[in-house]
Formats: C-alpha cells, sequence, structure tokens
C-alpha cells in the first residue's frame, strides 16, 4: 500500500468561494481491530481512507492462531473431536461431523444408519443456530437491536435441546469416529419440533423487521457486491457463492450422510450483495426446519455407532464384564484407533460452506496431517477487493455477511 | 471423482504425471512434477473437459525423512462439471520453491501464504509473499515434523513506531 500522501485528494477550483469548495480531505490511515466493537472475532484491518471511502484495505490476521494442526498430530484420532469443536464455535457439530467423515473414509467405515440421521438433525439445528447468530449480529451492527433479542433467544432455544443432548452449549463434541457419542434423551424429539415452532415464530418477527425495511435494504442492497466469476476464482462456497448466482450445495453436488433422501431446496441469489447473502440464510433456516422434521419423521430405532471395536468404544458391560472388551476399550483410549495408512479429503456444507478436511494416516494412532479448509478463509480473502472504493460504514454489513469465524480462519 | 479429468490430464502431460490413482472413498490423486505444476493447472482451468474453475484447497504435509521431504496438495473443484481431482506435487527440502497459481486463482494467495509460513515452501510469481499467521520476524516454519513442540520464540525488538496514530506493522510504516 502507498504510504499516506499529504497532498489534497480533491483539488480546490480557485474560482469558487470557500463556502462553496468541496472539502479538502487527506488520505488516513485507520486500524479497524484487532478488538474492535464492529468487527466479530479479532481480525486487523488497516484501511487507507479517502474521506467516507476507502482506498485501499490490508488484513492482518492471526492473533487467534493456536496451532490447530500441530495439536492434531499430536493427540490420538478421537482426542481430535474438541479441537474441531473450536473451529466454527457457532457451529460446532457440522465440524465434528466434517472430521469424523475424513476418518471414516479413510477407515472405510460404514456408519449406522440411526447414528447418520442423528447428524444430519444436529447439523441442520445447528446451521440454524448459525444463521441466526450471523443475522443477529448483522441486526445489532445496523441499529436494530431488537433482531439481537429475538435471535437469541431462538438461538438459544436451539442451544438448550442441544445441551440436552451433549451436555454443552458451544463445545459439544457429539459426533464419534463411527458414530456418535449419545442417543436422544426421552422426550427430545417432541421438545425439539415444540422449539421449532416458536423458532419458526421469532424468525417471521426478524423477518417483518428487517427484509423490508428501508434501513436495512440501503444499506445492504448493492454493497459489498462479488460477481459471479469472482466469487468461483475467490473459491467461495456456502450461501456467500450461491447470493452470486451458483448453485453449488454440497448437500446437492455430492450428498453425504443422508441427504439424498431428503426433500429441499438450496436458495440461489443472484446479486451478490449484502442483502442476497442475508436473504439466502433466511431461507436455509426454512429449509433446516424442513430436513429436521422429515429426519424425525424417517428416523428408525437402531444402533448409533459402527459395531466395529478396532474403531468405537464397546459398550460398558462388555469393558467390565469381559477381557476382549476391557483390552479393546484399553487399546482405543491409550494408543488410537488405528486408521490405514493414506490420504483422504473429506467435505461438508457447513454454515459457511464447503468445509473440507484432508487427512493423511501413516498408520499409526495419530493423524500424520490434519488439513483444514476452513470456507471463512476464501470469503475473507475477498474482503479487501470488495471495499476497495466503497464506503468505509459499507464494511461493517459487509464483514457480517461474509461471516468470518476466526476460530476456523486463523485455526 | 473424476476418471475423465484424470486420463485427459494423463493423455495431455504424460510425462509431468509420474502417477494416477483412485485412493480411499474414490478420490481420484495425480502425482504432478512440480516443474510442471502451473502449466497443468493452467490446462486444468481452461480446458472445457476439465474445467476446474474453482480456486483450489492448497495444502502441504511434510514427509520427513523420505525425498522429496515435502508433499503439495491441491484439491480442484469445477462448478460446472461438479467433479473433483487432487494433485500431489512433491517438493525437495533443498528446493522448496514452486511456481505460484495464484495468477490462475486470485483464492489460491492465502492458501500459499500459509504453505510458506507453517511449511517454509516459497511461491515464484506470488503476489505478496509473507507469512499469513505469524509474524515477520517468527524462527521457523511451526508445522514442519522438526519444529520443536517445547521451548520458546526469541524476544524480538519493539518495532519502530514513525507516527504514533498510524502504528506498527507491513501497512502502518
Amino acid at each position: 500500500m502507498s504510504k499516506a500522501t499529504e497532498t489534497a485528494v480533491h483539488p480546490v477550483p480557485a474560482a469558487a468561494s470557500p463556502l462553496d469548495a468541496p472539502f479538502p480531505t487527506k488520505r488516513m490511515l485507520v486500524n479497524l481491530g484487532p478488538s474492535h466493537p464492529a468487527m466479530h472475532g479479532t481480525v486487523r484491518a488497516v484501511v487507507e481512507l479517502d474521506g467516507e471511502a476507502v482506498h485501499a484495505m490490508k488484513l492482518d490476521i492471526g492473533f487467534l492462531h493456536r496451532g490447530f494442526e500441530k495439536s492434531c498430530e499430536n493427540v490420538t484420532w478421537t482426542q481430535v473431536f474438541p479441537y474441531t469443536d473450536r473451529l466454527n464455535y457457532v457451529s460446532s457439530i457440522m465440524n465434528n461431523v466434517g472430521y469424523a467423515l475424513a476418518v471414516e473414509k479413510l477407515a472405510g467405515l460404514q456408519v449406522p444408519e440411526r447414528a447418520q440421521y442423528l447428524r444430519v438433525i444436529t447439523s441442520e439445528l445447528h446451521r440454524m443456530c448459525d444463521h441466526l447468530t450471523l443475522i443477529s449480529a448483522m441486526g445489532l451492527e445496523l441499529g436494530a437491536m431488537t433482531v439481537l433479542i429475538y435471535g437469541m433467544e431462538a438461538r438459544d432455544l436451539i442451544w438448550d435441546r442441544l445441551t440436552e443432548l451433549c451436555g454443552a452449549r458451544l463445545t459439544s463434541n457429539y459426533a464419534r469416529v463411527g458414530g456418535v457419542s449419545r442417543d436422544v434423551p426421552p422426550g427430545w424429539n417432541e421438545k425439539v419440533l415444540r422449539i421449532l415452532d416458536r423458532t419458526e415464530a421469532l424468525r417471521v418477527e426478524i423477518d417483518r423487521l428487517l427484509t423490508r425495511n428501508r434501513i436495512v435494504i440501503d444499506r445492504t442492497r448493492g454493497t459489498g457486491v462479488v460477481s459471479r466469476e469472482d466469487a468461483i476464482d475467490y473459491g467461495f462456497t456456502g450461501p456467500c457463492l450461491r447470493a452470486s448466482g451458483v448453485s453449488y450445495d454440497v448437500r446437492k453436488a455430492s450428498p453425504y450422510l443422508v441427504y439424498d433422501r431428503l426433500d429441499f431446496d438450496v436458495p440461489v441469489g443472484s446479486n451478490g450483495d449484502n442483502f442476497d447473502r442475508y436473504l439466502m440464510r433466511m431461507e436455509e433456516m426454512k429449509q433446516s426446519d424442513r430436513i429436521v422434521r422429515q429426519c424425525f419423521d424417517q428416523m428408525q430405532p437402531g444402533a448409533i455407532a459402527a459395531d466395529d471395536s478396532r474403531y468405537v468404544l464397546p459398550p460398558k458391560p462388555e469393558v467390565y464384564g469381559s477381557i476382549e472388551g476391557a483390552m479393546a476399550h484399553f487399546k482405543i483410549i491409550m494408543e488410537g484407533i488405528k486408521v490405514p495408512a493414506g490420504e483422504a479429503y473429506a467435505y461438508v456444507e457447513a454454515a459457511n460452506g464447503e468445509l473440507g478436511f484432508y487427512a493423511v494416516s501413516d498408520g499409526s494412532g495419530r493423524p500424520y496431517k490434519l488439513g483444514v479448509r476452513a470456507p471463512g478463509w476464501n470469503m475473507l480473502m475477498a474482503l479487501p477487493q470488495m471495499m476497495e472504493g466503497k464506503l468505509l460504514a459499507d464494511l461493517i454489513p459487509t464483514f457480517d455477511t461474509i461471516n468470518m469465524i476466526g476460530g476456523e480462519v486463523e485455526q | 471423482m473424476s476418471q475423465a479429468a484424470l486420463q485427459r490430464l494423463k493423455e495431455r502431460f504424460p510425462d509431468a504425471v509420474t502417477e494416477a490413482y483412485t485412493g480411499p472413498g474414490g478420490d481420484d490423486v495425480a502425482l504432478v512434477k512440480k516443474e510442471s505444476i502451473e502449466e497443468v493447472c493452467r490446462f486444468l482451468k481452461s480446458d472445457p473437459e476439465t474445467a476446474f474453475d474453482m480456486a483450489p484447497y492448497i495444502t502441504a504435509v511434510d514427509y520427513m525423512g523420505s525425498e522429496p521431504r515435502f508433499e503439495l496438495v491441491y484439491q480442484m473443484y469445477s462448478t460446472t462439471r461438479n467433479h473433483r481431482l487432487r494433485l500431489r506435487v512433491g517438493v525437495p527440502e533443498s528446493d522448496p520453491v514452486v511456481r505460484s497459481v495464484t495468477p490462475l486463482w486470485k483464492g489460491a494467495n492465502w492458501y500459499e501464504r500459509y504453505c510458506w509460513d507453517l511449511y517454509g515452501i516459497r511461491f515464484e510469481g506470488h503476489p505478496d509473499m509473507r507469512r499469513l499467521y505469524m509474524y515477520e520476524e517468527f524462527v521457523g516454519h511451526p508445522l514442519r515434523k522438526d519444529y520443536s513442540l517445547r521451548g520458546r520464540q526469541p524476544l524480538i525488538p519493539e518495532r519502530q513506531v514513525d507516527e504514533p496514530f498510524r502504528g506498527p506493522g507491513p501497512s502502518g510504516s
């Protein structure tokens, strides 16, 4: 970036009276972040301002880097799950599922049907949480605080149900290699259906508050525009790519788990601006609602983890009652599961796009390498280009709708 | 997931593609020579039959003790053809420099900076070859297998701040 210039950008016409003359502005460097109320996560954006317009912008990330990949290389395959929770901490189960699928792809492990349905249900509930968080934060930062209150109510209702299931609001640690960690508690399905109704009511309220709101439309329509070509070139995925008019959704393009048995639509936008990205999220929450209801109808009782003592802990009566069970338990806990040597790339449709895990195994109990393709990475990368020449005020809704999550981008 | 793309690549570059196989779960993989990666990528992006238009996910692996020591992995995806391909490129420790693909896909920019930062693989022709997560004074490349898990980084002298309102850092001074 060029050094701030001292010369006036707008030359003052000599003939004009001093009151009519345009106000001469100097370029000014402003630091947004790393800790700023309007920046989610700790990203430092250095913005060169020309008046109120962004002349140039540079991002400086890494404040939240905690060595995710290095940590994973030094624990067993199963111990990686809690680390994946902290990638996208708003929708942690989708990270759990993505990682589990990568390991299962390497091991060639089949997951029981009920576990697949449970993974889809929890993933879709978390997708709703993620989108609610984004829309609430966007509302708050555009001055509509009520949206935040409604959004948080809906999100916490869902999180309460997930707490009943996994024992934690955020760090769910729910999926396991070969299945999920526990089955649903009694009466859970009915409770979820009840909160889905309440969430829908709140969603309608949010929709009424925002979608036809003049201020929101003025600030989001036509700002942060990404063309279809640029979106593909930058590697956008998820709602941000679909807002630009590309109908790519991993759930449809290469269905995993039981998504091929479910009936849902993928919304596609056309303008690629903040408003379209917001609309994608609103519609996707509706579709997630549909998916969860269908899963409850289709799901049958059954096992929640594969019956394979090489990868899955045996049931407790077997551990305490038989030498084989005790040995299998001991070996999995102490040495870790032995994933066959090789490499595999598994990808799921997380809330912000394609979340990929590139797992390399050398046949020992630990991952040799675990690479994460975080969806937010590509969107954040494109932010400077999206902002150049635009108003500084547009940075806030743009930063909201690309929904960069520090946990996954900075690993 | 695309035998057709793999075949096309093998026919077009019989010398550059040293091996091709289908890995666990049906992933199609091609091992490509380091010298030809830019040419191969340009072909894969522009050829209408392969059309890998989306920016690839690029990462690296450190196979310490084998030759070549490093490996770059490109996960390609085509939005028009909905197929995937993985390229593996061996990078020797003695010459860890590879042609950049950022001129082809803008989205490769930060992935290549990541490989430089954490593995020490340099990319020729990259517009902004700086570290991504670590600070510029950081010693070593943390994801290399011989990077110590214990130990500390040396303290760095305080950066000179020319103007108090602008701050230090790559853009501030």
